[in-house]
């Protein structure tokens, strides 16, 4: 049976990085006695794939992993298999069995399916730049017809225009849950395990995947780099609140993840 | 979130900050403030080295089952955050409460090799505690040390208030009721020191004075108090299958040099190989029942999550239930994709059998430990490793698929001749002509032979503790000679040839059999910026020379003697059961190219039956 694991990373766990994160999940499922498959050959290992890397750093509320199971469970039993053998910092939020028709599709691994993704980035302390002026800027700075960067590519560095790939942002909670239709409970869930700072902070919710993907780091590094002003990674919190695909239907509808129907 | 000691930039502007944050699988949280002693565990080097180290796991656990005693864990800060810590006075801090050292009970450092010396003063400093035991005061915690270092301490003894010589699992308890006691009772620093030093196997350095002679070598050792006894008795665990072992060890979230999970077989070696420091300190060796492996080996699988799980010990092939141990593991575990893996093993047909099981033949290398090219010289150092066995088990390998040997040698060994070490040029030649003897279709590939020297290091309570240790230029020049040797062998193109840093073995020479005298060139080699020396990358030989040079200390008077059989030799006040008389007849023995039976084949009356355990109760004569 294929599988699709939703859980937040979050605390000091944002210090292990994605290869060690996935050996630490592992080692989980065997804590655990989870009856997951494994590859054939001389050195067998677990069939499982994370949607998309974290930067170390980054908290999240919104991961993903598919696997595949020999054994039938159901949610609420394969949640509390997870969450008693791990460490504070990570949490198992939702597991979704994965019909035979959705694995039947040309694109059925969320890593191949992720699109769009979520996020909140705060601001540590207020010392790197006043709210006020942030907001003020960053309005700005979002209302420009065009943020160039450079990329660099298998030919060298090419230029590309970013601001088609910030879909949405805004600085408050409750409007950027109107601006992209997720529910006040949604979001609750999408921000649980975010750190709490005492200054400002802005969503985004920017295209992700193989296709395009924009980290919220580089749309912050642009826009200080428009102010003329350095930006320092470190001083921002960047917590992922949720991942998305395109729906089935052809439109460019956004859902989570999570969602097969 | 919970606390960390660093800031979030700190950690996320240098290498690994997993190193830093605790919180692991298994780490036992307890409330501070609801123990009496509040102990550090500390293993002097990065993380992801600490971590590999079964010890600290044993100590760990059976110190956290003391409902009175809450024990963490510290491990060196790497390079990068050592300059930070400096640079903004950020004191060291132990993982689990991430709360400053300096304010614990008790600081423990295992001393596990004399290159990592330099980083005890790296911690000692970081965490503000003075590098000195007699600067110390009730203010600050007790630093203790413990590990097979102990066997000579002398060159560190200033830096520790109390060493703790031999096994771990014994008397750990009555020291912690001695100092909860001391401290009820409102006693002072030294009057805890005087109650840890009647306990047996505590040595308390500052109890006891050293007195040179005119040529420098010691006139006298004893003690200045009447609390410490002349000779201290090493400390050994006879029961191994119903004592302390964890059965959650931690699980680091970032890769540690073992990274699986360790199962101790047995402790000690029956072989006695000349060289070797552990086969003595060690003695009696004590095996673990084989129900204890196979339900801890269990619990421990089931609580990490580990794909791996390795049979520790020194010599696997010794151990008596050996096969049944291997074959129950790869049947239950096998199916459930755990590796087995079983360093240690002799090669013969039954290891043959079980490696094939194993292994992907394809990729793992078949490893032998000669030391010695000759037989000769096989015999002096008392390895029981004929050509005649190394021949039939590579050939025997050859022909079930393997086709890669690594070879381990020592170069500098008593009595040695440059025929000996040409002898290892051919017998690694030897190997590659067997495998080409073999027809086309019946072997695989191309051999690859890897051929290693180490440069041998006198250890003290061995036969070759009065031995002369080879310069550093003579260990220069005998490695060009054989490298020259290798590459006139007709199958040369199949022969690697790896060798070790003689600057490194001569440094370690005279750490492993020095004296109190040396303390202050550690200090000064420290200051002079030495950590880490047991990587390559980071060894400043020259911080170190400069640091001898200062204090007049020559190097050739710990490395270049051949000492006296009489000469009072730094650690005679430790008795490990094996007599002096012994160790003296067995280098004797070497010199005469005369061979010692093993413990199982015939007792040879070293002393350790003292212990009255172990093999030595289980041998009739």
């Amino acid at each position: 049976m294929n599988a699709r694991i939703k859980f937040s990373k979050y605390g000091v766990l944002k210090f292990v990085g994605h290869l060690d994160f996935m050996r630490y999940f592992q080692k989980a499922v065997r804590r655990a006695g989870i009856d997951v498959t494994y590859t054939e050959g001389f050195s067998p290992h677990q069939v499982m794939s994370f949607a998309m890397p974290l930067s170390l750093g980054a908290t999240s509320d919104g991961e993903y992993m598919d696997t595949e199971l020999n054994s039938n469970y159901e949610e609420q039993d394969i949640l509390k298999l997870f969450n008693d053998v791990m460490s504070e910092g990570v949490e198992v939020t939702r597991f979704i069995k994965l019909p035979d028709w959705e694995m039947n599709k040309k694109k059925c691994t969320a890593m191949s399916l992720v699109s769009a993704a979520d996020y909140k980035a705060s601001f540590k302390t207020n010392a790197i730049i006043d709210a006020n002026e942030f907001k003020k800027e960053f309005i700005a700075f979002m209302n420009k017809e065009s943020i160039l960067i450079q990329k660099k590519t298998k030919k060298g560095e090419a230029e590309i225009d970013i601001r088609p790939y910030i879909y949405e942002y805004s600085f408050l909670s409750d409007e950027f849950a109107k601006k992209t239709n997720r529910t006040t409970l949604q979001m609750k869930e999408a921000e649980l395990h975010a750190d709490e700072y005492n200054s400002t902070s802005v969503y985004l919710r920017l295209s992700a995947g193989s296709a395009v993907n924009i980290k919220p780091e580089l749309v912050l590094k642009s826009f200080f780099e428009c102010l003329n002003k350095q930006f320092n990674e470190h001083a921002v919190q960047i917590h992922r609140m949720e991942l998305y695909k395109n729906a089935d239907d052809g439109t460019n509808e956004l859902i989570p993840l999570f969602s097969i129907f | 979130m919970k606390k960390t000691a660093l800031t979030d930039d700190i950690l996320l502007s240098i290498e690994k900050p997993a190193r830093y944050i605790g919180n692991e699988v298994n780490m036992t949280v307890k409330n501070p403030a609801d123990v009496d002693i509040r102990f550090c565990m500390c293993f002097p080097d990065v993380y992801e080295v600490g971590m590999s180290h079964l010890g600290i796991q044993i100590l760990y656990d059976m110190l956290n089952r003391f409902d009175d005693v809450y024990c963490e864990r510290v491990y060196s800060p790497w390079i990068d955050l050592d300059k930070i810590m400096r640079e903004k006075d950020i004191p060291l801090f132990a993982l689990e409460s991430q709360d400053m050292i300096k304010d614990f009970d008790f600081l423990g450092i295992t001393l596990q090799y004399e290159m990592c010396y330099t980083n005890i003063l790296q911690i000692l400093d970081l965490s503000q505690i003075p590098l000195l035991s007699t600067d110390r005061t009730n203010e600050h915690p007790i630093v203790i040390g413990g590990g097979p270092c102990v066997y000579n301490p002398e060159p560190i003894a200033d830096f520790f208030d109390l060493l703790y010589i031999g096994e771990g699992e014994t008397v750990f308890r009555e020291l912690l009721l001695a100092y909860k006691e001391n401290k009820k009772a409102g006693g002072s620093r030294r009057r805890f020191l005087e109650l840890a030093a009647e306990i047996e196997g505590i040595y308390v350095p500052i109890f006891y004075d050293v007195s040179y002679n005119l040529d420098e070598t010691i006139a006298d050792f004893k003690p200045n108090n009447n609390h410490a006894k002349p000779i201290i008795r090493k400390q050994v665990e006879l029961n191994l299958s119903n004592t302390y072992y964890p059965e959650k060890p931690l699980v680091p979230y970032i890769q540690a040099v073992q990274d699986r999970v360790v199962l101790e077989i047995q402790r000690g070696c029956i072989r006695g190989c000349r060289f070797c420091q552990a086969g003595m300190i060690y003695r009696p060796v004590r095996e673990r029942s084989i129900e204890f492996l196979k339900e801890t080996a269990k619990k421990m699988l089931d609580n990490t999550g580990y794909d791996e799980i390795s049979l520790s010990s020194l010599s696997s092939s010794d151990y008596s239930a050996l096969k049944e141990l291997v074959y129950y593991l790869i049947d239950e575990y096998k199916s459930q994709g755990v590796n087995i893996s079983l360093p240690s093993l002799r090669i013969d047909a039954f290891a043959l059998d079980v490696m094939s099981k194993v292994q992907d033949i394809r990729k793992s290398s078949l490893t032998f430990a000669p030391e010695a090219g000759s037989q000769r010289l096989r015999d002096v150092i008392n390895k029981g490793l004929s050509e005649e066995m190394i021949l039939k088990g590579a050939n025997d390998a050859f022909l079930s698929g393997w086709n890669k040997v690594k070879l381990y040698f020592m170069l500098g060994l008593p009595t040695e001749s440059y025929e000996d070490i040409e002898e290892i040029a051919i017998l690694s030649d030897k190997i590659a002509r067997l495998f080409y003897e073999i027809p086309k279709q019946d072997r695989n590939g191309k051999v690859s032979i890897v051929s290693s020297t180490s440069f041998f290091v006198p250890k003290p309570f061995t036969p070759f503790q009065w031995t002369r240790m080879n310069t550093k230029g003579e260990y220069k020049q005998k490695q060009r000679f054989l490298s020259e040797k290798i590459k006139t062998q007709l199958n040369k193109k199949s022969i690697k040839y790896n060798w070790h840093d003689s600057e490194t073995a001569e440094l370690e020479g005279v750490l492993a059999r020095g004296d109190r005298r040396l303390s202050v060139v550690i200090i000064d080699a420290y200051k002079n910026g030495s950590i880490f020396d047991a990587w390559g990358e980071h060894f400043n030989y020259n911080a170190w020379m400069k640091a001898f040079e200062k204090h007049s200390i020559d190097i050739e008077f710990y490395n270049g003697r051949e000492r006296d059989k009489d000469e009072i030799l730094p650690w005679d006040f430790i008795d490990t059961g094996v007599t002096k008389q012994f160790l003296w007849k067995e280098y004797e023995n070497a010199k005469n190219e005369v061979v010692t039976l093993n413990c199982r084949q015939k007792c040879s009356g070293c002393g350790a039956a003292i212990f009255n355990g172990g093999v030595c109760n289980s041998v009739k004569d």
